[in-house]
């Protein structure tokens, strides 16, 4: 702790995972993460751990079921096509209530795609991705120091609540180095306590199931509605997101994982130029902050998603705002902007404000009227959605 | 004596255990089980020799050997 | 007069869900009784499949869990590293372990995982309604192959033991069958050594069962006991296939 080391992303997040506890991985090659499954090769026996090169991802994915169930702290982790193939086991994870982490170093696809940065992956990630009715938690860092801090996150998500939870990286994320510094101590695998649910030893007590199924009439639907409730204590309670300079921002940009980074380079040129522009980042995909984002979208003018696919984080902003304001969309599917071409973006979609409405305080409940801004009532005209949902949102 | 007794809620009348039996000493009921099956029955019971191989084949554990 | 054969304490006292003279309850009964009298229930995790013994979870009195199709070895292996105290042991069908999960059984093997794997193969697909099995016989009807199994058409049956021995991995290989008391009788003894294996830490052991399925071939189950013996066994000849005792001496005569 308190050290600050040179790291690869990668190996900063096993490194992260072995030191929140993991001790148990099972994976398979795939670039570009593949310094996770060589990092854990040779530095989880020297902590008493098991690590195993599966033949594929799908047995990966299963000894992660098999390992999960006796309470072992787990990790396996992959880059998009090999995610795919782990959707079977996360979603028999999920059906079993069985924590456990996993990082997706997301590449450029569909299909084989590429193997560089791509944030394509971001509906399969937040809507469960696998088959069935149901969520895993999912954090997206932006820094190689966040890589290395988050898996403990993850474990005590994933523990507490009894679900999987992930990383969504991508590829600039788990091959770039930066300085990393872990703050925390090392958990000690032994502090564990038995929960009451783990497979193994039995003596003196009940067999233990673990199960995805009930085929009895109407069980099943019980077990979902037990989730559901689950899932909405983690929407109220585990939001984490990062707001900068959006107290008087006229202009949002929305943005996570590597693209929040670049926004975050075009924000400040923004700002260098005067313009009044700020950065929201969700640091949890899901649950996602859309009660933040909604808040904001009273007091902002219009918001701008810049994202490393073709308009899928902009679907979970549009919900959370729910049309009260504009929201523009820079995609770059399976492409990496520049600061630069960011900031075009931005300065594109700040001054396609209207003159009237760039000039005006955002129409807020109470509007703060600051000097220097002329404080015109907003007109009622036509051809101004963006207002016009705004109001109907608010009925 | 040797004998076995047949759990009639078990039983679901395979017959398997009438092949097993060295002495034929086993036979269907005519009459349905609760469960709706003919169940399996000791039929001779004199010529029983607890060998058990019935209680082997039987796949639904329905079979009860003493001796 | 005593009871002589009382209800094993591997197996929850309960009715067995099965088909009329289906195999799995016999090879249940084998099981439960092995997990007893080698005084290993307490420490013992069973992986169930899917297929019909996807019930096996609520029918053994040991720790379950119930896992994807074909995926047994796999979860297995996660729960016997993870726990390397426990016995484990994966229960498998023959769609399930030699089709859909034929690389994780592969591989475990290969791996020479210390788990135990009870194959059932009775070649065909129970629980879905009679389908082609790896396994399914040349000319064997199935609702997928309505005219009987065509090698033009739907290739040759696989033979699990055969293929496995080639493999240094493989510690136990046995095959036998449940169509007759004393061929129950022999496959009691193949499990129990496959878990004494375990025990021993031998590595990988897997038991083929050749079982009857009436309801799947449309026979009475008479009749299946005889199709065992006329059509199955020419195909699937019993025995032992690999023993740790072979292993021990090849790897001997290597070194």
């Amino acid at each position: 702790m308190g050290e600050k080391i040179l790291m690869k992303g990668n190996e900063a997040l096993a490194e992260g995972a072995i030191r929140a506890g993991c001790r148990f991985f099972s994976g398979y090659p795939i670039t570009p993460q593949n310094e996770v499954p060589e990092y854990m090769s040779w530095r989880l026996p020297d902590e008493g751990g098991t690590f195993i090169q599966a033949e594929s991802e799908v047995a990966a994915i299963n000894m992660i079921y098999g390992a999960a169930s006796t309470g072992m702290r787990c990790m396996t982790s992959s880059s998009s096509p090999g995610i795919s193939l782990k959707q079977e086991g996360i979603s028999y994870c999920a059906g079993a209530d069985l924590p456990f982490f996993y990082a997706n170093v997301v590449r450029g696809g569909p299909g084989l795609g590429n193997i560089a940065a791509s944030q394509g992956d971001y509906h399969q990630s937040v809507r469960g991705g696998g088959h069935g009715d149901y969520r895993v938690l999912v954090l997206a860092p932006n820094s190689v120091d966040e890589m290395a801090n988050f898996p403990k996150k993850c474990y005590e998500l994933a523990f507490r609540y009894r679900m999987p939870s992930m990383i969504l990286a991508d590829g600039i994320l788990g091959q770039m180095m930066e300085p990393v510094e872990f703050k925390f101590e090392p958990v000690d695998p032994k502090s564990f306590k038995e929960a009451g649910w783990e497979l193994g030893l039995a003596a003196g007590r009940r067999k233990r199931i673990v199960r995805s199924y009930d085929l009895r009439e109407g069980e099943l639907e019980k077990i979902n509605a037990a989730r559901l409730k689950k899932y909405r204590e983690i929407e109220e309670k585990e939001v984490l997101f990062e707001a900068k300079q959006c107290d008087d921002a006229e202009l949002v940009v929305v943005a996570y994982g590597t693209s929040s980074r670049i926004a975050a380079a075009a924000v400040k040129m923004a700002r260098d130029k005067g313009l009044k522009v700020g950065l929201f980042r969700p640091i949890t995909l899901w649950p996602f902050p859309k009660k933040q984002l909604a808040k904001l979208a009273e007091k902002s003018r219009k918001f701008l998603v810049v994202e490393m696919s073709m308009g899928q984080f902009v679907d979970d902003v549009r919900l959370a705002v729910c049309g009260r304001i504009e929201v523009d969309l820079y995609a770059r599917p399976a492409g990496i902007p520049s600061g630069e071409e960011t900031f075009a973006a931005v300065e594109k979609s700040y001054k396609s404000m209207t003159p009237a409405r760039a000039a005006a305080p955002a129409k807020t409940a109470k509007p703060k009227g600051k000097p220097g801004r002329p404080r015109k009532k907003p007109a009622k005209k036509a051809g101004r959605p963006a207002k016009k949902t705004r109001k109907g949102g608010r009925r | 004596m040797p004998e076995i007794k047949v759990n009639e809620r078990l039983c679901k009348g395979c017959e398997l255990c009438t092949s097993a039996c060295p002495k034929q000493c086993i036979a269907m009921s005519d009459k349905f089980s609760t469960t709706g099956y003919y169940p399996a029955m000791l039929a001779k019971q004199e010529c029983c020799i607890g060998c058990g191989l019935c209680a082997q084949i039987c796949p639904d554990l329905a079979i009860e050997v003493y001796k | 007069m005593e009871l002589v054969n009382k209800w094993p304490a591997g197996l929850v006292e309960m009715p067995l869900r099965y088909c009329p003279g289906c195999g799995h309850g016999i090879v249940h009964r084998i099981v439960g009784e092995c997990l007893e009298e080698l005084g290993i229930r307490e420490r013992t995790v069973g992986v169930a499949p899917v297929g019909c013994s996807v019930f096996a979870d609520d029918y053994f009195n040991c720790d379950m869990i119930q896992g994807p199709h074909g995926r047994g070895p796999a979860i297995a292996t996660g729960i016997k590293r993870s726990k390397p105290e426990c016995i484990v042991f994966s229960y498998q069908g023959d769609g399930d372990l030699a089709s859909i999960g034929m690389a994780e059984t592969i591989h475990s093997a290969a791996r020479s995982e210390n788990i135990t794997v009870i194959f059932i193969n009775n070649a065909i697909y129970g629980m879905t309604g009679g389908q082609m099995a790896p396994t399914t016989l040349i000319g064997q009807k199935a609702s997928t192959c309505p005219r009987g199994r065509d090698p033009k058409v739907n290739g040759y049956p696989i033979r699990i033991c055969e293929l496995l021995q080639s493999l240094e991995g493989a510690s136990y290989l046995e095959r036998t069958s449940v169509h007759t008391a004393a061929n129950a009788i022999k496959t009691k003894k193949a499990v129990k050594r496959a878990f004494q294996n375990q025990i021993e830490c031998k590595g990988f052991s897997l038991v083929e069962v050749l079982s009857m399925c009436p309801t799947g071939w449309e026979a009475t189950p008479l009749n299946s006991v005889k199709y065992i013996a006329d059509k199955m066994m020419p195909l699937y000849p019993l025995g032992v296939y690999r023993s740790p005792e072979q292993r021990e001496q090849k790897e001997g005569g290597a070194a």
